[in-house]
This record gives C-alpha cells, sequence and structure tokens, in this order.
C-alpha cells in the first residue's frame, strides 16, 4: 500500500484520516501538517502536535473536471471526470479539498455531508477521498 | 503632498503570437514613452514584472528591458508577485518616486505563455505546493474558479445564464478595444453550448491565457508640471495587502483553508480587504467609483469581485449585472476594457493593462467604449499565494 504522500493521511482499519496538526498554545488547527511554529501571529507557540481530523463534513462547494489534468497529475485512460470537494470540517473551522470517490458532480451539493475515504491515483499510490457517508 | 502621476501608458496588443517576451514589453514600453513625451534616457528608474513562463526562476524582467531598451545606467527592479506582479512594480516605482528618490519610473510587464492549462514547472517537486495540488487532485486553475462559481450558485441562487451573460457583456466591450485578444461580440447562446470545462464553467466562462505587454511612465507631479502636462491621471492608492489570518477561502494553490478553530475570521475577507485598503489610502469610497477593471479569471469571479469591491452587497452582483448597471453605459461600467475575458491573462502584464486601461477612461480617449464622466477608477486582481493588489487611479 503506497500513499502518494507521507504524512497527510493514513488508513487503517475504521478508513482513512486526515493528519492535521493542532498548536498546543492555542488550538489552531492546520492541514496539511504544519510542523515548527503556529501560523497564528498572535500566538508564540512553538509545538504543533498531530492531530486527527475529523472524518466527516459538510461540502463547501465542489467541482468536476471534464477534460485531463495536466502533468504531474496522471489521468486515467480512457479519462474519467476528476471531481473535487471542498469539505468543511464539523468542529475544526478548516475546508478541505479532496478528490471525490463514489458521488458524481451531479449527485453532490453544497451542504450536503460526507465522509472521509480513500482511492487510487490513476499510477497507483493511494490519496484521500472525499465519499458518501457510511 | 506630493503625487505620483501617470505620464504615459503603452500596451502590445493581446494575443498568442509566439515571440519572446521581452518584445512585447519592449514594444509596450516605446509606446508609453512615446505617450508621455518623453525618452527613453529619461527614464531614471525602471521597474519590471517578472515572467516565469521561460524559465525557473524566471527572466529578471527589468533587466531585460532596460537592455533591450538600451543600457541606460537606469537604477532597475524586478519583481514577481503572481497576478499582482505588475501592481507591485507599479507600487514600488511610485514608493521611490514618493520618497524623492526619483521624478520619473518605468514600469513594465509581458508574458509570452504556452497552449492550455498553466500547469506546474516540471520535475518531481513534493515540496511545492504548486505542483502537489496537480499531482495529487488534478486541481487545475479552473477546477477553483469552478468551485467559487458552484458555491455562487448555491448561496445566491446564480445561474449558468447568469455567468454567460457576464462574459456576453465583456465580449461587447473587448469589441471596441483594439488591445483586446478577442474581438468579436458573443451570444449566451454561444457560451452555454461552449464545452464545459471545469463545472459549472463552460469555456467560454474561463478566462484564456495570453500573450501581451503593458507599460506605464510614472513621475512626480512636479516632473508632470515641468513637462507641461496637463491634469494628469493620478495615481491615488496602490493596495497590495495579504491575507489576516485565518483566511477562511480556500484560495489557489492551497489545499485547505486556514482554521478559525482558534482565532474567528477577519471583519473583510481578502478580496475585500484589498480594495478596502485602496479606498482608505484613496480617501474615496466604493460609491464614489466611476468604473472598475476586476479580475474576471472566470465570468462568476466577476460576480465576486463586483461584491468584493463593495459596488453592491454580498449575493447582488447578478442583480446589477441583470439591470445593466455593470455594462458600458450603465450606472458603473465593470471591465469596460473587455477584461480577462477578452484579453486572456498575461500575467505580469495584466495589472498593469488595467492601469492603462484606468488612464484611458480617466484621460477621456478610450473611444467608443468611454465611460462617460469617468473620475475614479478601480482596478483589482488576486493570484497565487496570497497576492493581490488594488489600485485606485483619480482623473
Amino acid at each position: 500500500m503506497t500513499l502518494a504522500i507521507d504524512g497527510w493521511f493514513a488508513i487503517g482499519e475504521d478508513g482513512a484520516r486526515l493528519i492535521g496538526t493542532r498548536c498546543a498554545t492555542c488550538g489552531t488547527v492546520c492541514f496539511p501538517p504544519r510542523r515548527g511554529f503556529c501560523p497564528n501571529p498572535h500566538c508564540d507557540g512553538e509545538s504543533m502536535e498531530d492531530t486527527d481530523l475529523p472524518r466527516r463534513g459538510r461540502v463547501w462547494s465542489y467541482t468536476s473536471a471534464s477534460y485531463p489534468p495536466p502533468e504531474p497529475f496522471v489521468a486515467a485512460d480512457p479519462y474519467t471526470p476528476v471531481t473535487l470537494a471542498a469539505v468543511e470540517l464539523s468542529g475544526a473551522g478548516i475546508v478541505v479539498l479532496g478528490q471525490v470517490k463514489g458521488l458524481t458532480a451531479e449527485e453532490l451539493e453544497v451542504g450536503m455531508e460526507v465522509e472521509l475515504t480513500h482511492g487510487p491515483l490513476a499510477d497507483g499510490p493511494l490519496v484521500w477521498m472525499w465519499g458518501p457517508v457510511s | 503632498m506630493s503625487e505620483v502621476v501617470v505620464l504615459g501608458a503603452g500596451m502590445h496588443p493581446w494575443g498568442k503570437q509566439g515571440r519572446p517576451f521581452a518584445e512585447y514589453g519592449v514594444a509596450a514600453a516605446r509606446e508609453a514613452l512615446r505617450d508621455a513625451g518623453i525618452a527613453w534616457t529619461d527614464v531614471q528608474f525602471v521597474v519590471g514584472a517578472d515572467t516565469i513562463r521561460n524559465g525557473y526562476p524566471g527572466f529578471v524582467a527589468g533587466a531585460t528591458y532596460a537592455q533591450a531598451l538600451g543600457w541606460s545606467g537606469a537604477r532597475i527592479a524586478s519583481c514577481y508577485a503572481a497576478c499582482a506582479s505588475g501592481a507591485q512594480a507599479i507600487d514600488i516605482a511610485r514608493t521611490r518616486i514618493l520618497a524623492g528618490l526619483c521624478d520619473v519610473a518605468l514600469v513594465a510587464g509581458a508574458d509570452a505563455t504556452p497552449k492550455g492549462f498553466f500547469k506546474p514547472v516540471g520535475g518531481d517537486r513534493p515540496d511545492d505546493p504548486d505542483w502537489l495540488r496537480f499531482r495529487l487532485l488534478g486541481a487545475t486553475n479552473p477546477a477553483y474558479f469552478g468551485l467559487y462559481a458552484r458555491r455562487r450558485m448555491a448561496l445566491y441562487g446564480e445561474t449558468a445564464e447568469d455567468f454567460a451573460a457576464v462574459k456576453v457583456k465583456n465580449a461587447r466591450a473587448g469589441s471596441l478595444n483594439p488591445m483586446a485578444r478577442y474581438r468579436r461580440t458573443v451570444t449566451a447562446e454561444e457560451v452555454l453550448a461552449s464545452p464545459m470545462v471545469a463545472d459549472p464553467l463552460r469555456l467560454m466562462d474561463i478566462c484564456a491565457t495570453s500573450d501581451g505587454g503593458a507599460a506605464l511612465v510614472l513621475a512626480s507631479s512636479a516632473y508632470a508640471r515641468r513637462l507641461g502636462a496637463r491634469s494628469p491621471v493620478r495615481i491615488a492608492a496602490v493596495s497590495t495587502v495579504t491575507p489576516t489570518f485565518p483566511n477562511t477561502v480556500l484560495e489557489l494553490p492551497n489545499f485547505a483553508t486556514d482554521s478559525s478553530a482558534a482565532v474567528p475570521p477577519p471583519e473583510r475577507p481578502f478580496r475585500s480587504a484589498i480594495a478596502h485598503a485602496a479606498y482608505e489610502e484613496a480617501g474615496v469610497g466604493p460609491e464614489e467609483v466611476s468604473f472598475a477593471e476586476v479580475y474576471d479569471l472566470s465570468t462568476a469571479l466577476e460576480l465576486d469581485w463586483v461584491e468584493d469591491v463593495g459596488l453592491c452587497p454580498p449575493g447582488e452582483a447578478a442583480k446589477l449585472l441583470r439591470a445593466g448597471d455593470t455594462a458600458l453605459g450603465g450606472r458603473v461600467p465593470v471591465n469596460p476594457s473587455g477584461g480577462l475575458a477578452s484579453f486572456g491573462e498575461a500575467i505580469p502584464a495584466q495589472a498593469i493593462a488595467q492601469v492603462c486601461e484606468l488612464t484611458r477612461q480617466l484621460r477621456g480617449v478610450a473611444g467608443d467604449r468611454q465611460v462617460e464622466g469617468a473620475r475614479v477608477g478601480l482596478a483589482a486582481n488576486q493570484g497565487l499565494f496570497g497576492h493581490g493588489s488594488a489600485v485606485i487611479a483619480i482623473g
């Protein structure tokens, strides 16, 4: 099982989870995970701790690409439209973008609840994706 | 108070001519110098807005233009700030003039773009978020525009027909502009029949990438007076503010927004903050704006901008559009140049081209696309990595 990027998400027995960081001083959450000091300009925190982000959220918006995105993306052949959703994570005050699996653009709606899952890029490695709530 | 004025404006027509960017920049610079009525050797300071399309980290544009125009000993600077590169170049020149370190400066930007989607610089570069968003998500620039457009449809009930109406409006203005790349008027039916690219946006909703060049000669008002320039256009503000944490709008090329878990979102989102800072600096308000040039990377994004620059409250831009308020001849024309819809984007040139249009309109020499009684013009844009700008010019 090869992940397309290390340290941003993990796949366990209970499914996929996004790995964020939380500032030990002010509680600011970051994704992708951020090391070192806190991005809140009012905070002096220098300890960003790994935290699992909420696995569910509501669609902030979505889109679908009718044409294959350019390199370094590896498009499936024949091409199947890449659908993306920006999802507002419950309680984390953060919107995270991801590919969508198991839902078409026609089936998506702003505000609908989705759940984190994972799936392969066309050349094999796994990436986090948004899918229907199980 | 000392002021900075536009002595000259020049552009090379936008298109896809396939020549080196420096040719476009130099042609625009020579045109701006002619318009200003000064010689190249009179220029004390040159600022170039860099292009990254010709190698990484890009040509150092100030020196490229200075050499092409003939080494004259002028001081130079170069800058890159994505779509705001041109405005930052203007700001650098303006600041040096205001500081009294020079009297007259040349600002130039030009680009030569490849066909198709903008894509990141090649190689295997997982430390670059711009590379990663393509690799992991296939998230092109139009994908982000699609997200913003779909959000407007959900929040405000706007339709594909509303977005098409923006293109129809801008194409009509562009048909009157000899510098525009696309000079054909279009119908809503054509827009709605063009291929879907990034749902809900179709090909004709999304701006192309173009070749083009633009330049300005800026000067102190004292220099302009000595030259005998009569009531030149004044640069009243250049805003180049960054976002305020937490930026809760998903921006190119990011994977996520900042988190508002610990700090509530700022009073003004980024795009509104860019315009607000310009209004504060100029001492004018949105109700005084005669016309605006805003960054219509997509048709739907023009509607975002109309609200962000304060021409109406959030959610009401389509109402202005439908009433004809933002069309040529309307109450406050938006993109009288034809906008990116008619030009396509030539990144380092675009913000300078916006100010060229402000200059023409405020001089009253915009021909068939002239905004009647134009007195205050605003230009605004936003690019990658937290860059954005707004310029206010007063005639």
